[in-house]
């Protein structure tokens, strides 16, 4: 005899079963499984017909980390990570406490700031591609009101790279500002008030209750911040596709480059893992160190 | 007085810093009505000899327009299948409980971590031995997949904060998780339902690696394709470069503006809730 409460159950797992099924195939089948898969076709030499037979070893990984231009990818990687960890998340921290008080206009100032991270990243790409542009650009109006001849800042070996970063900076500080006003709006009313009544100055105020009680949000700005690093493609196709003399890739660049287009499967898939294992590492890193006192609510 | 000098101080900082960020749009904008010979003598200044020709000639070119129809397929049909996919999976790990559901939910979160970069090629085979390639599914499909893991996050945040109260009465009415789902928890989320599908909307109609490696028959190209097939044909034609840059610039721009609430709340949505 089949019980309300056994119907009750059988059309919760119903329920269950029927709602979780679209997302999780999906999920696996395109995420999860690829994954997995890379880890494997990245010992093989393999151009992606047929079964992948060319067994290699580790030979892929042995290629990538002698190969010159992966080892500058790899090195770009870092020096992105490093310029928007020190200079970029603190920059957006101060704009960030210097407008979230009661100062006029500071909604105007937001927006405006904000602007750039709405932008695609290859047309921010290509309007400051125009910006560098020696010819036409501004950098040549720029040294041209000073007579000067404008260089080719983005065919420079030497300065390309901080050109791009320049770029990253642009684009990037206004959306890691806008994620600390918001944190800094729930900061209580109340906290504030006692400290300006025992006379701490905004100075004070910032440093010793703002920004620790910032700190959630600004791990969160730092997980972003890095995961958005390493990922960094959009950005360098416009400006330099990799060049001058391959000096500028980033790691999904060189992937994109020296993987994709040449359809060499288990060389591009050894360059997917190594970029997962740095991930991992990140992810895990985060786990335990800066997630330790959060809350199961956020990631 | 210090107060004032101090002002005076933050205030020229954040016009200086206003200036930065708006002067490259501005001169953009401002470039696409200029001659070439213009560019390079008066890259500042308001147009001396407004040239329209620029931006009538993207205006009337098919290839433009069915650019930006085919991003908008790409769109449209990623914010559909997440907005769906995502809400259901959200509402049944925030209202029902059953053994697996943290486990679940980390294996979505799990997603988050890693770039789909990472596992570009396999990705592509699988869309390749799916018999995807030469459709709109094979954009759609992985941007779904990879949309999933932070859309789970928002709704399912916003579903465990709606009041238990009207849940209990409702499944004590005899409602089934189904009608709830349908009834009473997509008709309440308006605000989430709102942000998920800005941010999804965005993040798929400025997507430039995932279409560049699943699309080759140029009819299926999305815009920002397009736009660097275009910068290929022009290349120091900075005109009309800029000309295309502006067109699709102007409409990011109105639509952030309008829907200014959404995206923010959507991207601070994690750092704002202790």
């Amino acid at each position: 005899m089949r019980s309300a409460k056994f119907d009750a159950l059988l059309s919760r797992y119903y329920t269950i079963i029927i709602f979780l099924i679209p997302a999780l195939t999906i999920f696996t089948l395109f995420v999860v499984l690829p994954i997995g898969e890379a880890a494997y076709y990245s010992f093989f030499r393999w151009n992606g017909y047929g079964a992948p037979e060319k067994f290699v070893g580790l030979k892929n990984y042995e290629f990538l980390f002698k190969n010159r231009v992966f080892i500058m990818s790899l090195k770009n990687n870092f020096y992105i990570i490093a310029i928007s960890l020190f200079v970029q998340l603190p920059f957006a921290l101060l704009i960030a406490l210097m407008i979230s008080d009661k100062l006029r206009g500071a909604a105007f100032f937001r927006t405006v700031f904000f602007l750039p991270f709405i932008l695609a990243e290859i047309v921010t790409a290509l309007i400051w591609a125009y910006i560098y542009d020696g010819n036409y650009g501004l950098v040549a109006a720029i040294w041209g009101f000073f007579g000067a001849e404008a260089p080719f800042i983005l065919g420079d070996k030497d300065w390309a790279l901080l050109a791009i970063l320049i770029v990253i900076f642009w684009k990037f500080f206004g959306i890691h500002m806008m994620i600390y006003i918001a944190g800094l709006q729930a900061i209580s009313k109340e906290v504030l008030e006692a400290a300006k009544v025992d006379g701490a100055g905004p100075i004070t105020t910032a440093f010793r209750i703002k920004i620790p009680m910032l700190i959630p949000t600004i791990k969160l700005s730092v997980f972003l911040s890095l995961l958005g690093s390493l990922q960094l493609f959009d950005i360098i196709m416009p400006l330099t596709g990799g060049g001058p003399s391959n000096v500028t890739h980033s790691m999904v660049s060189y992937l994109y480059y020296f993987g994709v287009m040449r359809m060499k499967v288990g060389f591009g898939s050894a360059v997917g893992v190594v970029i997962f294992l740095i991930c991992l590492f990140i992810a895990i890193g985060y786990q335990r160190t800066l997630m330790r006192d959060d809350n199961e609510n956020k990631f | 007085m210090k107060t004032n000098f101090r002002t005076y101080y933050l205030y020229l900082i954040l016009f200086f810093l206003a200036g930065v960020i708006i002067i490259p749009l501005y001169v953009s904008v401002m470039g696409g009505f200029k001659h070439t010979g213009e560019l390079r003598t008066n890259s500042l200044g308001l147009p001396i000899d407004w040239k329209f020709e620029n931006y009538t000639s993207l205006l009337t070119n098919s290839d433009f327009w069915l650019f930006l129809w085919n991003s908008t397929v790409y769109a449209v049909g990623t914010t559909f299948f997440v907005v769906l996919f995502a809400s259901m999976t959200a509402f049944v790990f925030a209202h029902v409980k059953f053994a697996a559901n943290k486990f679940l939910y980390n294996y979505f979160l799990l997603g988050l971590m890693f770039p789909f970069a990472t596992a570009i090629l396999p990705l592509f085979l699988r869309v390749r031995d799916f018999g995807l390639l030469g459709t709109s599914w094979a954009v759609i499909i992985p941007q779904i997949a990879f949309g999933l893991g932070f859309s789970i996050i928002l709704f399912r945040g916003f579903f465990r904060q709606m009041p238990k109260e009207i849940f209990e009465a409702a499944v004590c009415d005899g409602c089934s998780y189904t009608q709830f789902y349908f009834r009473f928890t997509l008709p309440l989320s308006t605000p989430i339902l709102a942000t998920v599908s800005v941010i999804t909307l965005t993040g798929s109609w400025n997507n430039y690696l995932l279409p560049l490696i699943m699309i080759n028959d140029e009819s299926l190209y999305s815009w920002p394709m397009g736009i660097m097939v275009f910068r290929g044909e022009y290349f120091t034609d900075w005109g009309k470069i800029l000309a295309y840059v502006s067109l699709t610039l102007v409409p990011a721009v109105v639509f952030f503006f309008t829907l200014q609430k959404y995206i923010v709340a959507g991207l601070t949505g994690g750092a704002v809730k202790e």
